[in-house]
């Protein structure tokens, strides 16, 4: 389970995060919706703590991230515990960013500490489809293999959960379908999922709770039937008849 | 409008198109030049007696310059692997959150990039004028071993580590050149995966900055192979300096500094060489 109370962040003046409260149980899968700039990569970085947050906190399986509470008081955690908390959190990010000079499974296999490596990374390609593609470097292989081989990497540690922000939003649209596909199969199989998307089809089928997110705030959240059909709030519909169209 | 409907007009349906390459009259004209003043400055090194092939021949192979040869090539290898292991250690922290080691890297870079690389090397020469003794032991207290710094710090010492220290400060900027070349979000998909930070800087950053890094890395490299020439002013038998010796006993100055110039052209060839295959190792997963 995962638990943000009253997340807050600031860059310098702006207050990006305005108290965010947010539960989504194991097993779920928490799509977040909201206009350019509302924060919703910003709230995904920081719930692996990417971003640290100003006030608030964020526990994932109770385990509260990039902190250790002594009495009242949080004590900032060293990288070296961060970075550990980190590798049960899966990322998957708009642009890939996989490591050009790494072969696929080399990438898979990256920040595997385990001696079975190599072939845990291939049974993860196998899993999204890319037997075939072991071998290639990232720079053979299209948009949507890439965004497929990076969902790899962050499924091979055996993540609590996993964050995707915008992961087709660099796709030409016919690959758009291929890396969905996966994503469904992840929900399917049970994965804890938070993703940011615009592709309204995938969250109506594939969600079970749709978060609006606006100007740092969350606005409505509910089952997609409720918050995509009849949202209660006017930005949600505004919004909503944008994307809609 | 006119040209185009022209042109696609023009050819039968039927036929396939040949392709005519363009002429390039003024290459032939360059050429032509550049061979004739080729040609003439080559007819000059054969012909003009000054530089004396003969003697040339004599001392190219001669014991005591492969020698010298020999302390160029150490000087070379040890100040590039001690000036770029301390230009890693360099870079890092001039690009670093504390405070205190970017000012340090930053003030050490500034100092031995400002330094004529002749004045510094005779600074450690005469390091024995400044401390007779250097001391190992606790910080402004007691020491526990006492070493008299001229035994220390033989001259070859002395020449390397000023090489070494003069070579830090540039290797320092050439390996940040290629760490701000990088892409910052590969790091940040490090980070997100939890690859510990050492483990990150060694396979995900530096071989990725070794791209920007090697071209002026070998550039550096060929560099220092000249500079060690100046480590004659320390009378260290390197090639430079054994030449010289053997001219200042023959009077033959021209074909032995051809001696000298050959071998560092010959060093140049074959790091050169070298330098093709690193960066093709390095420039895996950029070529199709
Ligand atoms: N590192 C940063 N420094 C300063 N401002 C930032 C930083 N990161 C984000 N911001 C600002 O925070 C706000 C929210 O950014 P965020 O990336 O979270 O929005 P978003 O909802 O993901 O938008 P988009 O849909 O365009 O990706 C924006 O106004 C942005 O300019
Ligand atoms: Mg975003």
């Amino acid at each position: 389970m995962i638990e943000l109370r009253g997340v807050q962040k600031s860059f310098g003046s702006h207050e990006v995060l305005k108290g965010i409260d947010l539960t989504v149980g194991k097993g779920s899968v928490t799509v977040i919706l909201g206009p350019s700039g509302s924060g919703k990569s910003t709230l995904l970085r920081t719930i692996n703590h990417l971003e640290k947050v100003d006030r608030g906190h964020v526990r994932v399986d109770g385990e509260l991230i990039g902190y250790r509470l002594d009495g009242t008081k949080l004590h900032e955690l060293p990288e070296r515990l961060v970075l550990r908390q980190r590798a049960g959190i899966g990322f998957v990010f708009q642009t890939f960013n996989l490591f050009p000079h790494l072969t696929a499974v080399e990438n898979v296999a990256e920040a595997i500490r385990r001696p079975d490596a190599r072939e845990r990374a291939i049974t993860e390609l196998v899993r999204v489809g890319l037997a075939e593609k072991t071998d290639a470097y990232p720079r053979q292989l299209s948009g949507g293999q890439q965004q497929r081989v990076a969902i790899a990497r962050a499924l091979a540690l055996d993540p609590k959960l996993v964050l995707f922000d915008e992961p087709t939003s660099a796709l030409d649209p016919e690959l758009v379908g291929e890396v969905l596909d996966v994503m469904r199969d992840l929900a399917r199989a049970g994965t804890t999922m938070i993703v940011v998307t615009h592709e309204i089809g995938f969250a109506r089928e594939v969600a079970d709770t749709i978060v609006f997110l606006d100007d740092g705030r969350i606005v409505e959240q509910g089952p997609p039937a409720e918050v995509l059909d009849s949202p209660k709030h006017d930005r949600t519909r505004a919004f909503l008849s944008k994307v809609l169209v | 409008m006119s040209v185009l409907s022209e042109a696609r007009a023009a050819p039968p349906a039927t036929e396939p198109l040949t392709v005519v390459p363009a002429r390039h009259p003024w290459r032939w004209v360059g050429a032509a030049a550049v061979s004739v003043l080729v040609t003439q400055f080559a007819h000059g090194l054969i012909t003009n007696p000054g530089w004396d092939w003969a003697t040339f021949a004599g001392y190219f192979f001669e014991k005591s310059v492969l020698q010298a040869l020999l302390v160029t090539l150490e000087l070379t290898f040890a100040g590039a692997v001690l000036g770029f292991l301390g230009g890693i250690v360099l870079a890092p922290m001039r690009l670093s959150r504390n405070p205190v080691l970017r000012s340090v890297s930053w003030t050490y870079i500034w100092v031995f990039r400002s330094v004529p690389l002749i004045v510094q090397l005779l600074f450690w020469a005469n390091l024995g004028y400044l401390y007779d003794t250097l001391q190992v032991g606790v910080p402004f207290g007691p020491g526990f071993v006492h070493v008299g710094t001229s035994d220390l710090v033989s001259s070859f010492g002395a020449a390397l580590l000023g090489l070494a220290l003069h070579e830090a400060a540039y290797a320092a900027e050439i390996v940040r050149a290629g760490i701000i070349s990088v892409d910052q979000r590969q790091l940040e998909a490090a980070a997100a995966l939890g690859i510990p930070r050492l483990r990150q800087f060694r396979r995900i950053l530096l071989p990725q900055a070794m791209r920007a890094i090697l071209p002026s890395a070998a550039n550096e490299l060929v560099n220092l192979l000249k500079n060690t020439s100046v480590v004659y002013v320390l009378a260290i038998g390197e090639l430079f300096y054994q030449v010289q010796v053997v001219y200042g006993r023959n009077g033959r100055v021209v074909p032995l500094l051809l001696v000298a110039t050959v071998w560092y052209v010959i060093l140049t060839a074959v790091l050169s060489f070298f330098q093709h295959y690193v960066e093709r190792h390095f420039s895996r997963g950029w070529r199709r």
